[in-house]
């Protein structure tokens, strides 16, 4: 049982440094992916019993090498015969660019060329070592589906001819952009997943929080990977009290406090406290802020709601977010009171059409303010918008309770 | 995103009075929509449903036995034909799927422009909670 586990986690953090290995000898990103896929697959199943070899990585490069000639061989009416030489050399010992490489990997399976929906399958899978079907178990499609998915995400970065090397200059700061935003989504859909009835998809967001980890480690002087890092960590803190005993969801204000993680806390803020004053303020840093301080509330009351609101008037600003804008409003109510909320709502309703969550917070001003029937309204409207059975749930009980006072 | 798209019944033009060359052009521009969804790894599942003849329609208030009506005719626009359900990028990405559903041709060559229902499926609550 903790032999497999060992195993698990040694062969995720191999899996990018093995494929980039592949990758720089052959050329062939696709290809290597899948052999390297197969290599880990055998690897999984036999060092539990078997035992670790004492060269994990050349072991896995010896094996993915010869499965990578198995696919050319296959596929040889197309190749040429020279391609074959990369698996007659030796097994390497480690290489020195190791991490780099899995960064090269990131940043290539973050292209922008890939949309999100290809971008994150890919990205668990080739640096994330997970398998295709743990990765369609947690997105909850068939296996077949998940494996077109990322054959095609392979064969668009093939047909782009994106060089394996990091990008540089002008491009640097969109790409890393780019890598920032696929991890949030896979934190995102994780996290997201972990509420409700499906609790048994795979960790995703656990991942998400790894691979942050291993880039923040390679990138310290970037101040929004930290921020980002921090974010995830302040928001993963809360998930042992989002849901209830039933699955259902739990506001903020109403969560059990004691059930949140101190540890993952604690070290959200230390890695926000050392980033926030070089001053290169970006929007994971502000989100990540604004989630320190309801996670430093001891009671909700205790929230320190002027901070968030001009933490949010920031984000506004900087994003143009109109997400950021509604949650302003909530904060503006929680400072100036409930009307004040509602003022500031006024002119979202063109920038965020039929979104559920507009009708949601409108709800829960015109509750804060005193008028019930208006809120039940809102939430009635904001129950049948959302796509989410939980909220729709929530959203429902809101109004019930409110027709029953 | 996943999204069911559905089709209904036509009882006003119904396909057996379809001459074989258009049955053929109809199902070849279906099956080329079906092979695009499926090699994007967009398609989680599609089903045709038999027709109106063989849909039994059942209510029951738990106690009695229940009532059981035979394919009822007057209702049948109303019933599925067939779906597919897509995990897709976004909704646009549906509506386009859907579109090009609706435009597969019909008899004469002419596009069918039957109305095509695209419902999201319900998912995971947002990360705002």
């Amino acid at each position: 049982m903790n032999a497999g586990a060992d195993v698990e986690g040694l062969l995720r953090v191999l899996a990018p440094q093995v494929l980039a290995v592949l990758v720089r000898r052959s050329g062939d990103f696709a290809d290597a992916e899948d052999a390297v896929q197969e290599a880990l697959l055998a690897a999984a199943t036999q060092w539990p019993d078997e035992g670790t070899p004492s060269n994990p990585r050349g072991w896995l490069v010896t094996v993915a090498a010869r499965r990578l000639t198995d696919i050319w061989r296959a596929d040889a009416a197309r190749r040429h015969r020279e391609d074959l030489a990369v698996a007659r050399e030796p097994a390497a010992p480690a290489e020195p660019s190791s991490m780099d490489d899995s960064l090269v990997l990131l940043f290539l399976c973050c292209h922008p060329v890939l949309a999100p929906g290809s971008a994150i399958p890919l990205t668990l899978r080739a640096v994330g070592g997970l398998s295709t079907s743990e990765i369609a178990t947690a997105f909850l499609v068939p296996e077949d589906t998940m494996a077109k998915r990322i054959s095609r995400a392979k064969q668009r970065i093939k047909a782009s001819d994106i060089p394996f090397r990091m990008p540089t200059g002008d491009e640097w700061t969109g790409r890393l952009r780019t890598v920032l935003h696929v991890l949030y989504l896979i934190f995102n859909e994780g996290y997201a997943a972990s509420a409700g009835p499906q609790v048994t998809r795979t960790d995703v967001s656990g991942e998400a929080i790894r691979l942050t980890r291993a880039l923040q480690r390679a990138l310290p002087d970037e101040p929004e990977v930290t921020g980002l890092l921090a974010l995830m960590l302040l928001t993963d803190a809360r998930r042992p009290a989002r849901t209830g005993p039933h699955g259902e969801l739990v506001p903020l204000a109403e969560q059990d406090r004691t059930r949140w993680d101190r540890a993952l806390i604690a070290e959200g803020v230390a890695l926000l406290t050392a980033v926030l004053p070089r001053r290169a303020i970006g929007e994971y840093q502000l989100q990540a802020a604004i989630a320190a301080i309801h996670d430093e509330g001891a009671t909700a009351e205790h929230t320190d709601w002027p901070q968030i609101l001009a933490l949010y008037g920031l984000l506004e600003r900087m994003t143009g977010n109109p997400m950021a804008t509604l949650n302003r409003a909530i904060a503006l109510a929680m400072v100036d009171g409930p009307h004040a909320g509602l003022a500031a709502l006024t002119g979202l309703d063109s920038r965020l059409p039929g979104h559920h969550r507009l009708d949601a917070v409108r709800a829960h001003l015109l509750e804060m303010a005193g008028d019930p029937n208006g809120a039940i309204t809102h939430y009635l409207r904001a129950a049948g918008r959302t796509t989410s059975l939980a909220e729709r749930d929530y959203l429902t009980g809101k109004a019930t309770r409110l027709r029953t006072l | 995103m996943k999204y069911l798209i559905m089709m209904t019944h036509s009882p006003d033009d119904p396909v057996q009075d379809w001459t074989p060359d258009d049955v053929k052009s109809s199902w070849a521009h279906m099956q080329q929509i079906h092979q695009e969804m499926t090699e994007a790894g967009e398609l989680i599942a599609a089903e045709k449903l038999a027709g109106p003849e063989a849909t039994k329609i059942v209510a029951s208030d738990g106690v009695s036995a229940p009532v059981i009506t035979d394919g009822v005719y007057p209702e049948a626009k109303e019933l599925l034909a067939g779906f597919w359900m897509v995990d897709v990028d976004s909704e646009q990405r549906a509506i386009e799927i859907a579109a090009r559903t609706s435009a597969a041709p019909g008899p004469g060559g002419a596009p069918t422009r039957k109305p095509i229902v695209v419902r999201p499926i319900m998912d995971a609550p947002p990360p705002e909670w």
